[in-house]
C-alpha cells in the first residue's frame, strides 16, 4: 500500500484510520501542552512560563483537545464503523468524506501555523469578546483562531451531512430504524447537532473575523456592538457542542456494555429517546454559561430549569447501562473496564454539573478550578474514556489483531489513577476559590500541595498515553490474530473479517432483528414481523 | 419504508440548507438587534431604496419560477425548453446580482462600508453572504446549463435520452433537483433579508 493510495483514498475505512492518526497527532500536542500548564502550575509564584505563553497555551489546549482531538476522534471512529454496522458498502458520499479529513488537518495546520505567524491565540478556546477584539490581543492568534475554527466547521458539517445520508438511505434491507445500532442512533442525534450548532459558531466567527480585519463592530463595545451577543452566539453553539463531544461516546458504551454482559441492552427505546431528548434540549440551556453577565432573574430561572431537565434524560441512560450490567455475565475486558469507569466518573461530572444549573453556586464558582474539574470530568472521565472502550473494542476489526489485555489493564489502571488524580483535588482548590486561566498563584495554604498532587497525576496520564502507543504498536506486530468475531459481538461489522476488504461484505447476512449474528446462530421463523421488539 | 427510494442527493442537499438557514437566522438576528441601537438606527432608512432594489428582487424571485420550468422541462426529457428556462434563471440570478453591485457601489460613494459603523457592519455582513450564496448558486446553475449544452445532463439532441441507462437519468434528476432545493433556498433567504432590511426601512 503505497503512500499516494492513502492519500488519494475515498474508502471510508481508510479515511478512518487517516482521522484517528491525525487526531492521536493532534492529541499528543494538546497533551504537551497540558503537561506544560501542569509544570507551570506545579509551585506557587512559578516562571517557567510567562503569562502571554500561559494565556496562549491554555487557549491552545482546549481550542485542540475540542475542534482537532475529541469531535473528529469520534466522527472518526464513525466513519469506520457506521457504514458497517448499518450493512453499507462505504459512506454515502466518498469523496465529500475525503474532504472532511484533509480539511481537517490543514484547518489544524492553519491553526498552529499562528505560532510561527506572530503568536497563537490568548483568549480562551470560547474567545470572549472584547478580550479577542484587536485592541486587546493584537497579535494575529485571533484571526488564525477565527479563520481555523470557521475552516474545521466546515469540515465538520460535511462529515455531519455525510453520515445523515448514509444513516438514512444507505442502510441494508431489513435494517429499519427501530433496529439501528444504537451507536449509530447516536451519529445520527449528533450530526443533527452538528447541523444546527456549528453554523452558529461559524457565524460569529465571521462577525469577530471582520471586526478585526475590516473594522466592523459587532462586538466592540466602542462602535455600539455588544460583547454579550457574542456570548449569545457561543454559547448557542458551544452547548450544543458538549453533547456533540459526548452523545457517540454514549453510543460507544451501549455497544460495549450490552457484549460485554451477554444481555440486550436494557430498554433499548428509552436509550434512543432520550439521545433526541438530549439533542434538543441542549439548544435551550446556554445561558447557564453566562450567569454571571447579569441577565437577569427570570431568564436565569428558565435555563437554570432547562439545565436541571437535561439530567433527566442523561440520568435515564445512566440507569439503562446500569441495568444491562445487572444480571448479565460479565467479562472484564479492558473495554468494559474504560466503559465502567465512564459511568462513574461521566455521573461525578453530571453532578457537579446540576450544581453549576442552579445559579448562586454558579455565581461562587464560576470560573474557578471547579469549572476545569466538571468539565474534564465529563470530557476526559466520560468522552476519553469511552473512546478508549470503543479504542480496545473495535482494534480487533480495524487491525485483525487484538491489544495485549495486560498492557491494557495497567493502560487503563494508570489512566484512571491519573486522572482522577489531577482532577479531584481541582473541585478543592476551585471551592477554595482559585481561579482558572491565571498563570499563577499565590502561596495560599494547602494550594501548593493540591497543584502538585494534579501535577503528578497529569503526568501519570502521560505515561498512560505512552503505555497505550506501546500497546498498539505492539498489537500491530504481536497481537494476537483476532478473527472475525472475537467479542461475539452481534452487529454487523461482525459479519465480515477483520480488517474488511474494501468492499465491507461478501454476503450479508438476513437483518431479521436488533442482533443479526445472534439471531443467526438461532432458529428464527423467516416470517416477517419475528424479532421486531428483540 | 423502502430505503432505494430515497434519494441521498436530496437528503445531503435538504441537510445542508438546513444548516444554511442556521447561519442567515444568525446574520439576521445580528442586523435586528443593531437596528435597536442608536448609532445605526435610521441608516438603513436613509441609505436604502427599498423601490430599486425590490425591482431587482422580482427578478430573483422570479427565477425560482423559471428553475422550477427546468426542472419540468428536465423530467419530459425537453432538452431545449430545459436549456432555455436554465438560460432564464441564469439571466435572471446575474441580473439581481448586478443589482447589488450597483447598490453597493451607491453605498461606498456615500461613505457607507463594512468598517463605518454597526449599520454598515451588520448589513454589508448579511447582504453579502447572501448575494454570496447566489453566485455559487449561479455557478451550480450555469454549470447544468454547460453539461446540458455538452449533451451530458438530460437528452441530447434527435434523441430519445442520453446518460444511456435509466439509473444514470435519474442521478440526473437527483443532481438537478438538489441544486433547485438550493436555488429555491437562496431566493426564500432573500425574501426573509428583503423584508427585514428594506420594508422595515421603508416604514
Amino acid at each position: 500500500m503505497s503512500l499516494l493510495a492513502w492519500i488519494s483514498t475515498v474508502d471510508h475505512k481508510r479515511i478512518g484510520i487517516l482521522y484517528l492518526l491525525v487526531t492521536l497527532f493532534f492529541f499528543l500536542v494538546g497533551g504537551v501542552e497540558a503537561l506544560l500548564m501542569r509544570i507551570q502550575l506545579a509551585r506557587p509564584e512559578s516562571t517557567f512560563l510567562t503569562p502571554d505563553q500561559y494565556n496562549q497555551i491554555f487557549t491552545m489546549h482546549g481550542t485542540t483537545m475540542i475542534f482537532l482531538v475529541v469531535m473528529p476522534a469520534l466522527i472518526g471512529l464513525g466513519n469506520y464503523v457506521v457504514p458497517l454496522m448499518v450493512g453499507a458498502r462505504d459512506m454515502a458520499f466518498p469523496r465529500l468524506n475525503a474532504f472532511s479529513l484533509w480539511i481537517l488537518l490543514f484547518g489544524g495546520l492553519l491553526l498552529y501555523f499562528s505560532f510561527m505567524a506572530g503568536g497563537a491565540p490568548a483568549a480562551g478556546w470560547f474567545s470572549y469578546a472584547p478580550l479577542s477584539e484587536k485592541n486587546f490581543n493584537m497579535s494575529p492568534g485571533l484571526d488564525y483562531w477565527s479563520l481555523s475554527v470557521f475552516i474545521l466547521g466546515i469540515g465538520t458539517l460535511s462529515s455531519a451531512i455525510n453520515f445523515i445520508a448514509t444513516i438514512l438511505t444507505m442502510r441494508a434491507p431489513g435494517m429499519t430504524l427501530r433496529r439501528l445500532p444504537l451507536f449509530v442512533w447516536m451519529t445520527l442525534v449528533n450530526s443533527l447537532l452538528i447541523v444546527f450548532a456549528i453554523p452558529v459558531l461559524n457565524a460569529a466567527a465571521v462577525m469577530l473575523f471582520f471586526d478585526r480585519q475590516y473594522g466592523a463592530s459587532f462586538f466592540q463595545a466602542a462602535g455600539g456592538g455588544s460583547a454579550i451577543l457574542w456570548q449569545h452566539f457561543f454559547w448557542v453553539f458551544g452547548h450544543p457542542e458538549v453533547y456533540i463531544m459526548v452523545l457517540p461516546a454514549f453510543g460507544i458504551l451501549s455497544e460495549v456494555i450490552p457484549v460485554f454482559s451477554r444481555k440486550p441492552i436494557f430498554g433499548y427505546e428509552f436509550v434512543a429517546a432520550s439521545t433526541v431528548a438530549i439533542g434538543l434540549l441542549s439548544f435551550g440551556v446556554w445561558v447557564h454559561h453566562m450567569f454571571v453577565s447579569g441577565l437577569g432573574q427570570p431568564v436565569d430561572l428558565v435555563f437554570a430549569a432547562g439545565s436541571m431537565l437535561i439530567a433527566i434524560p442523561t440520568g435515564v441512560k445512566i440507569f439503562n447501562w446500569s441495568a444491562t450490567l445487572f444480571g448479565g455475565s460479565i467479562r472484564f475486558t479492558t473495554s468494559l473496564l474504560f466503559a465502567l469507569a465512564f459511568l462513574i466518573q461521566f455521573t461525578v461530572g453530571g453532578l457537579s454539573g446540576v450544581m453549576f444549573a442552579t445559579v448562586p453556586i454558579d455565581w461562587q464558582l464560576t470560573d474557578t478550578y471547579f469549572v476545569v474539574a466538571h468539565f474534564h470530568y465529563v470530557l476526559f472521565g466520560g468522552t476519553f474514556f469511552g473512546l478508549m472502550a470503543g479504542l480496545y473494542y473495535w482494534f480487533p476489526k480495524i487491525t485483525g489483531r487484538m491489544l495485549s489485555e495486560r498492557l491494557g489493564k495497567w493502560h487503563f489502571w494508570l489512566t484512571v489513577i491519573g486522572f482522577n488524580g489531577t482532577f479531584m483535588v481541582q473541585h478543592l482548590l476551585g471551592l477554595m476559590g482559585m481561579p482558572r486561566r491565571a498563570y499563577t498563584y499565590p502561596d495560599l495554604p494547602y494550594w501548593g500541595a493540591l497543584n502538585q498532587i494534579s501535577t503528578v497525576g497529569a503526568f501519570l496520564m502521560g505515561i498512560s498515553v505512552v503505555l497505550l502507543l506501546v500497546n498498539v504498536v505492539w498489537a500491530l506486530r504481536h497481537g494476537e490474530i483476532a478473527g472475525d468475531n472475537p467479542w461475539d459481538g452481534w452487529s454487523l461489522e461482525w459479519a465480515t473479517s477483520s480488517p474488511p476488504p474494501e468492499h465491507n461484505f461478501d454476503r450479508l447476512p438476513p437483518v431479521r432483528g436488533r442482533r443479526p449474528l445472534w439471531e443467526l446462530d438461532e432458529t428464527v421463523p423467516t416470517g416477517g414481523g419475528a424479532g421486531e421488539e428483540a | 419504508m423502502d430505503v432505494s427510494k430515497i434519494s441521498k442527493t436530496k437528503v445531503a442537499m435538504v441537510t445542508f440548507v438546513l444548516s444554511e438557514a442556521t447561519f442567515f437566522l444568525m446574520l439576521v438576528i445580528a442586523y435586528v438587534y443593531y437596528q435597536g441601537h442608536p448609532a445605526s438606527s435610521g441608516e438603513a432608512a436613509r441609505l436604502l431604496d427599498p423601490v430599486k432594489t425590490g425591482i431587482f428582487s422580482l427578478c430573483l424571485f422570479a427565477s425560482s419560477y423559471t428553475v422550477h420550468r427546468a426542472g419540468i422541462a428536465l423530467h419530459r426529457s425537453r432538452s431545449s425548453r430545459l436549456r432555455l428556462w436554465l438560460g432564464a434563471t441564469v439571466v435572471l440570478g446575474a441580473t439581481f446580482l448586478a443589482g447589488q453591485a450597483h447598490e453597493y457601489l451607491g453605498l461606498f460613494h456615500a461613505g457607507q462600508n463594512l468598517g463605518r459603523d454597526l449599520f454598515g457592519s451588520s448589513f454589508f455582513t448579511l447582504t453579502g453572504f447572501h448575494g454570496f450564496h447566489v453566485l455559487v448558486g449561479l455557478v451550480i446553475l450555469s454549470s447544468f446549463l454547460g453539461l446540458s449544452l455538452a449533451g451530458k445532463v438530460g437528452p441530447a439532441e434527435g434523441e430519445e435520452r442520453t446518460g444511456g441507462t435509466e439509473r444514470g437519468l435519474r442521478r440526473n434528476r437527483d443532481a438537478f433537483e438538489a441544486a433547485t432545493i438550493y436555488w429555491h433556498f437562496v431566493d426564500a433567504v432573500w425574501v426573509v433579508i428583503f423584508s427585514v432590511v428594506y420594508l422595515w426601512a421603508a416604514i
